[in-house]
């Protein structure tokens, strides 16, 4: 059986190629749905509060610095920074995640009951759609990537990941930064080009 | 009983309780939220009188619990998966369990055990893909057959699609049986593409196994509980779209347009990740010696199909998801209405209905580039036949290497020529209309390889060769019958008629199942070890080809004279009722011919005399090593010297094996 053995070396390279063509595949789900965007929307967009979304992306954008310090620390068998970048990128990746889920899409609480959308509805026509729709597909790999950095973080409590052998720690970090750059894309698509319309109609 | 102790057993099990969990999940979130259980009061929440409960769900009544049922349905799949046992090793692994890679059955199980389980072998998976693939597409063809009794008159004649009126049955019936048939159909040919690409690709690069055994087993068994979805779509309620699934039609289905899509959906996940695979291995574990340009026709074909299902996939997968959340939760991509008023205060009103013509664009951008998923394996097994049977070099391999990944390429620019009709842009058509054509030129490549490989070769007319030029001239039919449907003028004539379901089996046929048949009759002895029955195959063959013949061009005549698709009746007045005929009466010879070849496999499988070790005198590596093939195929590493078609050239070599493995020829 040592001819089926391979150097992990070896298995590396193929995992790493693997991964990136995971996100090629990715690439076109995200893209099917900038192009129902633009498909929809053309060249406007809902005229929605700026403030949160400008904030929450600087939060994501943050998150993906700690995340390269985690694994460069890793490398150099920094075990301590390691496991600290992984806790503040899942934290700034949690704050994210709730500012799409509480300010984004407006969950409160009203009359002991979950109640949706404090300034636009997923049923609000095309906008709420297309909005509500891309949104929620990223904030699930975002959830997703927090669950996995999570999983990291407690196997490298355990004393697994070494300088030479991170490979989990590797995938993990491109697996944010490639969820933080279809962010780069979503966030001008919906937030920043086209006209604004505002509620209400004509 | 050990078949009940099976990872496909427990699965179902396990993914039965996890069904229930979603199930109620879902229920008890509406309760506490202060919702009614029931999600729609218009349909009745239980079996009305003079109904049982089977009847209530057989009727779509299931459709008043519909968001229960689709996470049911989803929940259903991680289930299946986890009971099955393809994903321990990654559950071990997230604990921080080593899990070294195990080769091999586990000791103390008979042979036939890991068969109906997770399986690391590439061998083993091959085997699984093949044969889920012939149920599906026994199970499809069944299908037809039905409603192509229904047609072979005009009016209605079964009770099942409501010709009486006494017995409960409806035309949606016929509808659900017609949209089953396509899709699971497709789902059959994806199994049979993976089935081809996981058994040989490994096996002809002269590698042990996939580059990712682990992965490759869970894309093998999520194709599992998302067949058992759509088996399951049709009994409750069934589904009357079709196998596109067109909102805003779809939308308004029946319940069971949920659970298909679902099933499609995990089909093509099985679809991305295998095709992964299939990249990864072919660029990083073939032979020492064999460069792109040595490596076996079919493996590019194999590679080129996973390009394209690697990318395009995606985008099915998105158009159906976003209907199955229109329908649950009210997000109007497809609805071009406007946002219902009464249920939204004004200030969260935008108004702006959503586009079905958007659903079009992203389904045909997968589900253009699949037909080339279904035919270039296909076309692969075409060209890696035809030099064997005809002991004569390949003509121009690297036309035909080149030619698979030119297909796929165009494939992509191509989509809109099925909606010349569907409202969008009129300035889109002639572009596509030209891109479309454009696709007979690699095509064109392809044949005239095949002829130039034929040209003054020895033929031997083996059944594998039999069905290799069966397949060429049924191809030939579903090439040229294709630019009256890809020009404008004449498609505005065409769309939608039988003509374009003659066009469209004429491709599978011999595109697909062919030389998926080809296939199977080539290497049955290397998988089994022993030598089918070569009179039955030739009595299958002489049975199967006239008769597809008279079906294909039965069909496409019925089209050009007025017949609608997905119409349970039609006119006598047009003329077709002998045609219609024919083709139901061709239908049944070519399912009898289909179960000839599962009986006559089934049967040397077990009785057949053992083979002899190369009996095609093949130069590709997967027949230098014992038949069947060892768990470890290459024990010591296969080096290339030569090119690999260069039949009848004296003194040339393919591929060395280590001086102890070499014998024979």
């Amino acid at each position: 059986m040592s001819a089926i053995v391979e150097s992990p070396q070896v298995q590396v390279r193929r995992n790493r190629m693997g991964m990136w063509l995971f996100f090629v595949s990715e690439a076109f789900l995200f893209g099917g749905l900038l192009i129902a965007r633009f498909f929809l929307w053309g060249d406007t967009r809902p005229d929605l509060p700026q403030v949160v979304p400008l904030g929450i992306t600087a939060v994501l954008l943050t998150s993906s610095f700690f995340m390269n310090r985690a694994e460069v620390a890793i490398a150099n068998d920094d075990r301590k920074t390691f496991q600290r970048g992984l806790l503040i990128t899942a934290f700034l990746g949690f704050i994210f995640f709730l500012g799409v889920l509480i300010f984004e899409w407006g969950w409160t609480i009203e009359d002991g009951a979950f109640v949706l959308g404090n300034h636009i509805h997923p049923t609000s026509g095309v906008y709420g759609a297309v909005l509500y729709g891309m949104t929620g597909m990223h904030a699930l790999h975002v959830l997703s990537g927090i669950v996995i950095i999570m999983i990291i973080w407690n196997l490298g409590r355990k004393g697994k990941f070494s300088a030479e052998d991170h490979w989990g720690v590797e995938a993990t970090a491109i697996y944010w930064h490639y969820i933080d750059l279809i962010w780069i894309f979503f966030y001008p698509a919906l937030y920043l080009i086209g006209t604004a319309v505002p509620a209400g109609g004509h | 009983m050990r078949f009940f102790k099976t990872g496909l057993v427990k699965g179902i099990l396990v993914g039965l309780l996890w069904w229930l969990i979603g199930f109620m999940l879902v229920e008890v979130i509406r309760v506490a939220m202060g919702l009614p259980a029931a999600w729609d009061p218009n349909v009745p929440a239980g079996p009305v009188a003079g109904q049982n409960a089977l009847q209530w769900i057989v009727a779509g009544g299931l459709a008043a619990y519909e968001p229960a049922m689709v996470v049911a349905g989803i929940f259903f799949v991680i289930g299946f998966m986890l009971g099955v046992g393809t994903m321990s090793d990654w559950l071990k692994w997230v604990r921080g369990i080593d899990t070294p890679m195990h080769h091999g059955p586990k000791e103390g199980d008979p042979g036939w055990f890991r068969y109906f389980g997770a399986d690391y072998s590439h061998k083993v998976i091959g085997l699984q893909y093949g044969v889920t693939a012939v149920i599906l597409l026994m199970f499809a063809g069944t299908l037809a057959l039905i409603f192509r009794v229904e047609l072979a008159n005009p009016e209605l004649q079964l009770s099942l699609f409501g010709a009486n009126p006494e017995v409960q049955g409806t035309l949606n019936w016929f509808n659900t049986l017609v949209s089953a048939h396509g899709m699971i159909m497709i789902g059959s040919i994806l199994l049979g593409v993976g089935a081809m690409s996981n058994y040989l690709v490994p096996l002809m690069i002269g590698a042990n196994d996939m580059a990712f055994p682990r992965l490759n087993s869970f894309a093998f068994w999520i194709n599992v509980p998302g067949a058992l979805l759509l088996v399951t779509a049709i009994f409750i309620g069934g589904w009357n779209t079709g196998w596109t699934g067109y909102p805003p039609l779809s939308a308004q289905a029946p319940i069971g347009v949920q659970y298909f899509f679902i099933g499609v959906f995990f089909i093509g996940m099985s679809s991305i990740l295998g095709s992964l695979n299939i990249i990864v291995t072919t660029l990083t574990m073939r032979a020492r010696g064999m460069t792109m340009f040595r490596m076996p026709i079919f493996v590019w074909a194999a590679f080129s199909t996973a390009l394209i299902q690697l990318t395009a996939t995606q985008l099915i997968g998105l158009s159906f998801l976003m209907v199955l959340i229109q329908r649950i939760l009210g997000l109007g991509f497809f609805n071009p209405g406007f946002p219902d008023i009464t249920v939204i205060a004004s200030s969260q009103l935008w108004e702006g209905g959503g586009n079905p013509i958007l659903f079009q664009h992203l389904f045909w951008f997968y589900s253009h580039p699949a037909v080339y998923v279904f035919i270039l394996p296909g076309l692969g097994i075409i060209s890696e036949l035809l030099p064997v049977f005809s002991r004569k070099p390949l003509f121009g391999y690297k036309w035909i290497a080149l030619s698979s990944m030119a297909i796929a390429l165009v494939g992509f620019l191509v989509w809109a020529h099925h909606m010349f009709v569907s409202g969008m842009n009129t300035y889109l058509r002639v572009p596509f209309m030209l891109s479309t054509l454009l696709v007979a030129v690699p095509t064109g490549v392809k044949f005239f390889s095949w002829l130039g490989t034929l040209w003054g070769g020895r033929i031997d007319l083996k059944t594998p060769m039999l069905f290799t030029l069966g397949a060429i001239s049924v191809f030939l039919i579903g090439g040229l019958t294709g630019p009256p449907l890809g020009t404008v003028t004449t498609d505005l004539q065409l769309h939608d008629t039988y003509y374009v379901v003659g066009h469209f089996h004429a491709t599978m046929f011999g595109g697909f199942v062919f030389p998926f048949f080809a296939a199977l009759y080539y290497w049955f002895p290397k998988f089994s070890g022993r030598q089918y029955n070569e009179r039955l195959g030739v009595i299958h063959f002489a049975l199967m080809t006239p008769a597809f013949w008279v079906m294909s061009l039965g069909q496409m005549l019925a089209g050009t004279r007025g017949m609608r698709r997905r119409v349970a009746d039609y006119d006598p007045a047009w003329g077709i009722d002998g045609v219609q005929l024919a083709v139901s009466i061709a239908a049944f010879i070519i399912a009898f011919s289909v179960l000839l070849m599962v009986i006559n496999l089934l049967w040397s499988s077990r009785r057949a005399p053992r083979a002899v070790a190369n009996p095609w005198r093949s130069r590709g590596l997967e027949w230098q090593i014992p038949s069947p093939v060892p768990e470890l195929s290459y024990a010591t590493a296969p080096v290339v010297v030569g090119e690999p078609y260069d039949y009848g050239l004296p003194g040339s070599t393919y591929v060395q094996l280590a001086p102890a493995m070499t014998g024979g020829d």
